[in-house]
């Protein structure tokens, strides 16, 4: 169905957005971990975004983007009052939420942040205490700052020019954490693939459960067509009814790298022609 | 031919089958046009005429929803077309759809009397005609010579969940009784494999709509991008004061060969390609957005007519060299006959007795190459196929670019999953009466091949309306 944008806000300006849709059935429905798969127009393509937030009582939902090729740049060309043709949601599985004995770290980069904030939400929902361990290039690039001080116990942060927070990686920050706090239940990642496998790598000595939130490509985003599939502890999985969530300790990061190589030069020839196509029209900046 | 042909043409059933007229096949490969095109009036007036109108056709016997085809048949000598169409339509809602797909060869025309010693009559493609000679009509008007519909019973209200041609019959069926339809499905387009899976060129996207807009005229109400067991459970459909639920939602998750390098970059599923193809109109790439990986080498595992449809479209997508890689023969070949000869005709490379070993790539993760072992048949196994056996030690190694897994698909858990009390069998189909198509769950239905695994569309057709049957005589007594 479609779905109409009812507030947009740019979080860094002409490269990542944050829109609250108008989905009444996919607020009702939606639960940390989950996505949604959208179309912006008619020759769109079916891309999977994050749910970010969901406000049950407005029957919204908030998705936040990062503008990487045609379809995103086409998303951000939209206003407030636009609909966008198709929403469907919400898809993969629930993130496992309990109450835990120690405290839960949730590590999130780039737009994974969005993703990090509704599981870390929810942890702390559930009575949980939530470290937030959040990085950027620099300050300008930090998302959901606000957001996470709001209910997280505590908001670590680490940008790679030290213009705010400990200069240097998320992955330094976890490792220092890990190494002072024994109490740890587990470590939640969001992210690009090589900061998510980075986790993986520094809490395995710790022996905690890390869980981390694939980004594979997707086309039906309901096991239909193969195209999100992942090895995990050597076996084949399909990351949008499987996971999009699993042990990190079990990826195959390279693999899954790869995989998402593989359209690279046909997106580049579509986001050229968008750009041709698009000079003028598209801002009101 | 001259228009003095010779008058010494035979007639009636001794005349020969008249042939489908149909694109050059070196000019299909690059287009993704219909490669049939349709029999003219004065073609399918020579075809009806071959029909010995039997007193018991067999090859109503030989149809899985029983269409009256002499019934039919007989009203386009008599150039009635509409009266044609309304037989058809009687046990048929999707005829123009059936008159391009279905398995002739095995079902009606394999069971007609005169294919006993000649060529069977050529039904298909008379349901063809017929059905498409009604498309130009108003879509209502078509269905119940009426022009506007009204809905009589308001108060009773049907749910389908999946929009594929299971659910497309329930739908037509119970409107058409005056009972609202309610279809959810998963995609942003209603046709289920219809759209997504058999490919322009064999069922024009066009034809299926206009079933569908049909249906709607009749008052059926369809909601894409609505997962059903994600954004409604059939609990909540219930609640909702839904009186029947059918579940038509196909057997869609594919099969892969577990063969090492499988996930390469390059290795797609059929339902990946086609779906790419198919519903995100990838052929029109860049005008349409999603793209879809174009090899030169195309070796295609499977050899159904999932696998000819993934085939020709990587042909028509401008492959060099496109091959199917089967362990049995030829003569095994699931596909329909003509699927396989068109596709032949079009420059298709058979790899017969061959079966994968693993798919090599390169460093970055890009398939370069795959290793076959060879095959020879052995005894028949329980299928009644003659069963391939590996050649010890024969191996080769071929270059490839592409490969497609088209070996078949699963039930797809995620209705089982949400669905409590919804009784599943060891493959996760769903275990239903065969009568009444019900469920373990009281006014829960199901049918097509989340019931009965990968089948046909005409059986799809059957079981929805043997439910559709069974939820009128409920509610309307
Ligand atoms: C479960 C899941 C949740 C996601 N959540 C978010 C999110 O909250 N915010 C966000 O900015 N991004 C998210 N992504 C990634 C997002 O889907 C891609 O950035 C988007 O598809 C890019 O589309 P494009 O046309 O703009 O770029 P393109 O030019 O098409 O692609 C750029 C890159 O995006 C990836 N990509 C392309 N197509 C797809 C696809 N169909 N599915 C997945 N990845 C693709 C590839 O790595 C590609 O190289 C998520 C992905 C998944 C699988
Ligand atoms: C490539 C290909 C070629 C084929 N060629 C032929 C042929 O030539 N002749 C022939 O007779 N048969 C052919 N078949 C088989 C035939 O298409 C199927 O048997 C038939 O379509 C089954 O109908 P169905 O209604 O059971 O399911 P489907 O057609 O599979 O439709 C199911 C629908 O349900 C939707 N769905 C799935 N899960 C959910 C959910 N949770 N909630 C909501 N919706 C959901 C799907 O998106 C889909 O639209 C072919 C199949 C394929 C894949
Ligand atoms: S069996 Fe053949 S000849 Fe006889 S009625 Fe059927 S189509 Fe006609
Ligand atoms: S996206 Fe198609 S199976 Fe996961």
């Amino acid at each position: 169905m479609p779905s109409k944008i009812v507030r947009k806000r740019s979080l860094i300006p002409g490269q990542t957005s944050e829109l609250v849709l108008d989905a009444p059935q996919i607020a009702a429905k939606a639960k940390p971990g989950n996505f949604v798969i959208l179309r912006v127009c008619e020759n769109g393509e079916r891309i999977p975004l994050t749910i970010a937030d969901t406000d049950k009582q407005a029957g919204t939902i908030t998705i936040v983007y990062l503008v990487l090729g045609k379809t995103t740049a086409h998303l951000e060309t939209l206003k407030e009052g636009d609909e966008i043709v198709d929403l469907c949601g919400p898809l993969g599985k629930d993130t496992d939420i309990h109450k835990m004995d120690g405290p839960v770290i949730c590590v999130g980069g780039g737009t994974g942040i969005a993703a990090m904030h509704h599981i870390a939400k929810g942890h702390h929902m559930a009575g949980n205490r939530v470290i937030t361990v959040i990085g950027a290039r620099s300050k300008d690039l930090l998302l959901f700052y606000d957001e996470l001080s709001k209910f997280a116990d505590e908001v670590l942060v680490s940008t790679n020019d030290g213009s705010f927070g400990v200069q240097g990686m998320v992955t330094d920050l976890l490792k220092d954490r890990l190494e002072s706090d024994t109490t740890v239940a587990e470590v939640v990642a969001v992210g690009p693939v090589p900061m998510m496998e980075a986790v993986a790598r520094v809490t395995k000595p710790f022996g905690v459960k890390t869980t981390v939130s694939l980004n594979s490509i997707m086309v039906d985003g309901i096991g239909m067509c193969g195209a999100c599939r992942v090895s995990v502890g050597g076996k084949t999985k399909f990351a949008c009814v499987d996971g999009p969530e699993f042990d990190g300790q079990e990826v195959d990061f390279k693999e899954l790298g790869s995989r998402l190589q593989a359209f690279k030069t046909m997106e580049q020839i579509s986001y050229e022609e968008f750009k041709k196509s698009h000079v003028c029209t598209c801002s009101n900046k | 031919m001259c228009a003095h042909a010779p008058t010494n043409k035979k007639v009636g059933s001794k005349a020969p089958r008249t042939a489908m007229p149909e694109q050059d096949p070196r000019q299909r490969v690059r287009n993704f046009s219909e490669v049939t095109t349709g029999y003219t009036p004065e073609m399918a007036l020579a075809e009806a005429q071959r029909c010995l109108q039997c007193k018991k056709p067999l090859c109503r016997k030989g149809c899985p929803v029983e269409i009256d085809i002499p019934g039919f048949i007989a009203p386009i000598l008599e150039g009635d077309l509409d009266k044609a169409y309304k037989v058809l339509r009687d046990t048929n809602s999707l005829p123009a759809v059936c008159g391009r797909v279905c398995p002739q060869e095995t079902q009606c025309e394999g069971a007609c009397i005169l294919g006993k010693k000649g060529e069977p009559v050529a039904i298909g493609r008379l349901e063809r005609f017929v059905a498409d000679t009604f498309m130009a009509k108003d879509a209502c008007e078509e269905i119940t010579g009426t022009q506007a519909c009204t809905l009589e019973r308001e108060d009773l209200k049907v749910a389908c969940i999946g929009g594929g041609p299971s659910s497309l019959t329930v739908a037509g069926y119970l409107s058409a009784l005056g009972i609202k339809v309610h279809v959810f499905e998963a995609l942003h387009e209603v046709g289920g494999v219809l759209v997504y899976g058999i490919p322009e060129f064999r069922l024009p996207k066009a034809i299926v709509r206009r079933e569908i807009d049909a249906m709607r005229a009749l008052g059926v109400e369809f909601h894409t991008n609505w997962v059903g067991g994600k954004t409604i459970t059939v609990d909540d459909l219930k609640a909702q004061g839904f009186n029947a639920i059918f579940i038509g939602v196909g057997a869609g998750l594919p099969k892969f060969l577990r063969v090492p390098g499988e996930n390469l970059i390059g290795v797609f599923s059929a339902n990946e390609y086609l779906t790419r193809v198919n519903l995100g109109r990838a052929y029109e790439f860049p005008k349409s957005d999603t793209p879809a990986y174009t090899g030169k080498n195309v070796v295609v595992f499977g050899a159904g007519n999932v696998a000819m449809d993934a085939a020709r479209t990587a042909m028509r997508l401008g492959a060099d060299k496109v091959s199917i890689a089967y362990r049995r023969t030829e003569n095994e070949m699931p596909a329909r006959l003509e699927e396989l000869h068109h596709a032949k005709d079009e420059g298709l490379e058979l790899l017969c007795l061959h079966a994968p070993i693993e798919f090599k790539g390169d460093e970055k993760g890009w398939l370069k190459s795959i290793v076959l072992q060879k095959m020879q048949l052995g005894e028949p196994d329980e299928s009644g196929r003659c069963s391939p056996v590996a050649c010890d030690g024969q191996f080769c190694e071929i270059p490839c670019d592409m490969a497609v897994i088209a070996v078949g698909t699963g039930s797809n858990p995620l209705i089982g999953q949400t669905t409590p009390g919804l009784e599943l069998n060891k493959w996760g189909y769903i275990v239903v009466n065969e009568e009444t198509g019900e469920t373990s769950i009281p006014n829960v239905y199901a049918g097509g091949d989340i019931v009965t695994g990968a089948a046909t569309v005409i059986s799809a057709m059957g079981a929805g309306r043997r439910a559709a049957k069974e939820i009128a005589k409920r509610l309307l007594g």
